[in-house]
């Protein structure tokens, strides 16, 4: 299934983006989404990283599943999991490189992105449905957005709700994920998009 | 390590005071997702079981032989086998089950749980005290699946383990079995073991203040 039209790509782009967020709706990638959206900067940061390694991840994916998995269908997942490992590995090295204070603040999150399912699952859903090359990339960049959307609305909540007066019995996780619980209602709404 | 421990000891902290869901909050993702049914919650506790006990195991083995440096690589590659295993025979004798939890079973490599257990426990211990921990760990992870699982199915469909439980009045309460219910049903979860938490605490205080009275 390579459509290869505008209004295919736009598609796969919206869905992976709102209506069916990685995170809020496939419960992909909650490690990080209640880990490192304590703050807006870093949240946005971490966003682009794996955003980052889920486009090499889609493209690594998709050269695979082509070329190597026919041959070996029962090496999927090690194959994949170690090009994503690799590929943290890298940004990892990059981000010391370029930015120190970057690396010290996104902390033990950073080599997590291995084990971020968004990333595996990204690479597994788009074998799945047969994703082309470009097809792959558009949905990693939709997949890659949403995730960073979630990250920084949720990030945005968790800031103002320091203000204000929230009893001690509830603080931490158990309020992070009520908050979750309202956005993933919220984004439930966008269901509608393409069903009308 | 502060003092000794038994195995047994190692086994029961999983369960409840060191519970990898409740408490440490780790292994969120398919906690959440594969939890809209309690046979499907089973399932995947079953072979997250499956997975941590055998990489514990394997890992506990190699623990002298695996390089520092490439030690998380070599965990995830053996977590990723153990993964396939489980996979394919889910697949060769399950096959409704294993449709039912989809991409699931391939994302338990992705378990945080899993790779955290090995990190912390497995690779700095003997393999009968790692295997213990794996069991111990994993009947705690059974353990939350099955509740969140349970009450999600009840509220939502009206039925547990797929056995109608109210007849045929009941308006199910169809939020909680779609994502935002596992959010708020977690949340409200982790509610209930802070106010114990907190009871038992307090509790503590009052004993200790009445025997200083005395």
């Amino acid at each position: 299934m390579t459509d290869a039209t505008l209004q295919n790509f736009l598609w796969i782009f919206i869905s992976a983006l709102l209506v069916n967020n990685f995170v809020l709706a496939y419960f992909l990638g909650l490690c990080p989404f209640l880990g490192v959206s304590g703050k807006l900067e870093t949240s946005v940061r971490l966003g682009f990283a794996t955003t980052f390694v889920l486009i090499i991840t889609a493209i690594c994916g998709w050269a695979l599943n082509t070329y190597v998995l026919p041959h070996a269908p029962y090496l999927r997942l090690i194959t994949f999991i170690v090009v994503i490992a690799s590929t943290v590995q890298f940004i990892e090295m990059l981000i010391k490189k370029l930015s120190p204070s970057l690396f010290r603040s996104l902390g033990i999150f950073l080599p997590l992105i291995t084990t971020n399912c968004a990333i595996l699952g990204l690479a597994i859903f788009a074998t799945n449905r047969n994703y082309g090359l470009m097809e792959s990339f558009v949905y990693a960049l939709g997949a890659g957005g949403g995730f960073t959307l979630a990250l920084v609305l949720m990030a945005g909540l968790r800031e103002e709700s320091e203000l204000s007066d929230v009893p001690t019995l509830i603080q931490g996780t158990a309020f992070n994920l009520i908050i979750a619980g309202i956005l993933s209602m919220a984004f439930m709404g966008f269901a509608g998009l393409f069903n009308s | 390590m502060a003092t000794p421990t038994t195995p047994y000891e190692e086994m029961m902290k999983g369960l409840w005071r060191e519970n990898p869901v409740f408490i440490q909050v780790l292994g969120m993702c398919p906690m959440l997702a594969v939890t809209n049914s309690a046979v499907n919650a089973l399932a995947m506790g079953l072979a997250t079981l499956f997975v941590l006990v055998g990489s514990s195991f394997l890992v506990s083995v190699m623990r002298l032989l695996i390089p520092k440096q490439v030690r998380i690589s070599s965990y995830i590659i053996i977590i990723a086998t153990f993964v396939t295993i489980i996979d394919y025979s889910l697949l060769a004798l399950f096959p409704k089950i294993h449709k039912e939890l989809g991409a699931f079973i391939p994302l338990i490599t992705a378990n945080c749980l899993i790779l955290g257990r090995q990190e912390a426990f497995a690779s700095r211990n003997g393999v009968g005290r790692a295997v213990m921990d794996a069991v111990g760990m994993s009947m705690g992870f059974l353990f939350a699946l099955l509740a969140l699982g349970g009450v999600r199915e009840i509220l939502g469909d009206g039925a547990l383990f797929g056995i109608n439980l109210f007849g045929p009045n009941f308006e199910p309460w169809v939020i909680m079995i779609l994502p935002p219910g596992g959010f708020l049903t977690l949340g409200l979860i982790l509610l209930f073991f802070n106010w114990i938490t907190e009871k038992r605490k307090m509790q503590q205080l009052k004993f200790q203040l009445s025997a200083e009275k005395v």
